[in-house]
């Protein structure tokens, strides 16, 4: 009955019109700027007007700037702690929120709500929290460490980390829960036969199950927080002085308003290949599951 | 036995019920919670800031309304949602099929599959300087020109979830229908594109999240303030709002209402999708 097709198949032409258009207008609007990006990082140019290429000028100073530094070592220091913050919270709160809770899904839903809030407006609110409401507290409880405004202080990257572990901390619960559901009660079960309970089960039974969901959390979380934009806009526009500046808020600021459009250009060159880094770490692992899953 | 079966039905872990209760008043409703009651206050209410207000100041919700030109705003913003969803739906799943069905048989669409994936490797924040010089070239910068970006922009990740999807429905399904005469548009649209539901409902609730709550491509996009969506007529509006909290939380409050509606009514889709979206990525 079956006939066997000697030929391959021919792509039918129809096909070609539904991806062209679109290979054409992605490549216009994303690959081109990409690419301008880059060419700019080789040249002068502050925005406007003429310019020259200057090799790898702006790299040479990109790398002796200590603005650029501060930068680096804020949103770094900014991104690994609230990477092991919203992970180890998030976790935590997966295992409570995946027990045999009462009222499960009202739970659940609760907890997932900072994800569906802007967070340009969760950093306003908090702004005044702890403007307001914080620094009150603090004096009428007599603490003094909490009586002043702490985004007016040296430890304003507090109150910024707080709020993105707070929002962040949503999607990764539910990720982790999703993990945990994959785990079966058989599992469970054989362990407590075996004596494992507490820590100790989580430790060598729960978590090593999980695994593939805590790299999914880790490597979304440090890609995320790398980028950090919104909330620091809101919350302290990268002050006191530019102790909060962000990557992505120095590229904002001074590229287009600083007259330094070829320089953050090299800038946003250098995120680039720290993000591909990551990018690239993170696609090898999930084929590495992948891989042992099938 | 009765008695036995209803121990086991009521053992809910009530301690570890009540924490987590307990954390969700304090961390996440309590600080909602002021939002809502500055709010409504009155300025002069404002000495004991947590205290329940002592007259409802609606008066707050109309003044921020009309000071932020409320409606102009969410219809742009509703509107760049709503094009962007549609057309990301329609035209992003379109040409993952395409790309899906023929990746073995040709190069080319082999080709455009790794290159579309590996744009997932660039953040908005990279191109941006050079993106915002080439929309005011092309008059992109208002909310036309944004929507079509928005939808372009959505291919990589979208591609990517879809592609998969695509890949668990037979084969079989086109072949039938070429048989019985139908192009591959007949097919997609009639067949394929109906049974890619659950995928298009997470690519849906990950689109609408996204345009939303969107600030920074707005930010360096839309200069002409009759173009301002909600969360940028939010930061636009701080330095004029200063200290009346009052008038500046009701504005918050108009932009949290229409998504926490959505929330209370597709909750359990919202969440779905966005870890479904998250795991298969």
């Amino acid at each position: 009955m079956k006939k066997k097709t000697a030929l391959k198949p021919k792509v039918n032409i129809a096909f070609y019109f539904m991806v062209i258009p679109f290979v054409v207008l992605f490549f216009a609007f994303h690959t081109i700027p990409f690419l301008r990006g880059i060419f700019y990082s080789f040249t002068d140019w502050k925005g406007y007007g003429v310019w020259n290429t200057v090799g790898l000028r702006n790299y040479i100073q990109f790398f002796k700037d200590p603005a650029i530094a501060q930068t680096y070592l804020f949103t770094l220091k900014f991104a690994i702690s609230a990477t092991v913050l919203v992970n180890v919270i998030s976790l935590a709160l997966a295992c409570g929120l995946n027990s045999k809770i009462r009222f499960k899904n009202t739970i659940k839903a609760v907890y997932f709500l900072p994800y569906m809030l802007g967070t340009l407006i969760i950093g306003f609110v908090f702004n005044f929290i702890f403007g307001n409401v914080i620094p009150l507290m603090g004096q009428s409880l007599g603490i003094e460490a909490l009586s002043s405004n702490i985004l007016g202080t040296n430890k304003a990257w507090l109150g910024i980390l707080f709020v993105t572990v707070w929002q962040s901390m949503a999607f990764n619960t539910m990720i982790y829960i999703s993990g945990l559901q994959t785990v079966g009660k058989d599992v469970y079960e054989a362990a407590d036969l075996d004596g494992a309970t507490g820590f100790t089960r989580f430790r060598k039974i729960t978590f090593p199950l999980i695994a593939p969901f805590f790299t999914i959390n880790m490597v979304l979380s440090v890609k995320n927080f790398l980028m950090a934009f919104d909330q620091i806009m809101a919350m302290t526009g990268g002050g006191p002085g530019t102790s909060t500046t962000s990557i992505s808020v120095l590229i904002y600021k001074r590229g287009f308003d600083g007259g330094q459009f070829a320089y953050q250009s090299a800038n946003a060159v250098i995120l680039f290949l720290i993000i591909a880094g990551i990018s690239i770490f993170q696609l090898k692992v999930l084929e590495k599951r992948e891989a042992k899953m099938s | 036995m009765e008695k036995n079966k209803m121990r086991v039905k009521e053992k809910y872990n009530w301690p570890m019920t009540v924490l987590l209760i307990a954390l969700a008043v304090i961390f996440i409703l309590g600080p909602l919670y002021i939002a809502v009651i500055i709010a409504v206050k009155d300025p002069s209410d404002m000495a004991n800031v947590l205290a329940w207000p002592k007259v409802f100041r609606w008066q707050n919700f109309a003044d921020a309304w009309t000071m932020t030109d409320y409606p102009r705003k969410f219809l742009n913003t509703f509107f760049i949602t709503v094009v962007n969803l549609v057309f990301t739906i329609l035209s992003n799943s379109m040409v993952a099929y395409a790309i899906t069905r023929n990746r073995e048989k040709s190069r080319f669409f082999n080709m455009m599959y790794y290159y579309f994936v590996s744009a997932m490797f660039i953040p908005f924040n990279v191109i941006m300087l050079p993106l915002v010089k080439q929309a005011s070239a092309f008059n992109l910068d208002n909310i036309f020109g944004i929507t079509f970006l928005y939808i372009i922009f959505g291919l990589p990740m979208n591609i990517f979830l879809y592609t998969g999807f695509v890949k668990s429905l037979p084969d079989a399904l086109d072949e039938a229908a070429y048989i019985d005469g139908a192009t591959p548009f007949q097919t997609f649209f009639k067949i394929i594109f109906p049974l890619m539901k659950p995928m298009s409902a997470t690519v849906a609730i990950l689109s609408f999240m996204w345009t939303w709550n969107d600030f920074l491509m707005p930010l360096v996009l839309l200069s002409d303030q009759k173009d301002q969506t909600l969360q940028l007529a939010q930061y636009v509006f701080k330095g004029q709002f200063n200290t009346q909290y009052n008038l500046a939380f009701a504005s918050y409050l108009l932009v949290l209402i229409p998504i926490l509606l959505v929330y209370v009514f597709c909750q359990k889709w919202i969440i779905a999708g966005v870890t479904n979206g998250a795991v298969k990525a």
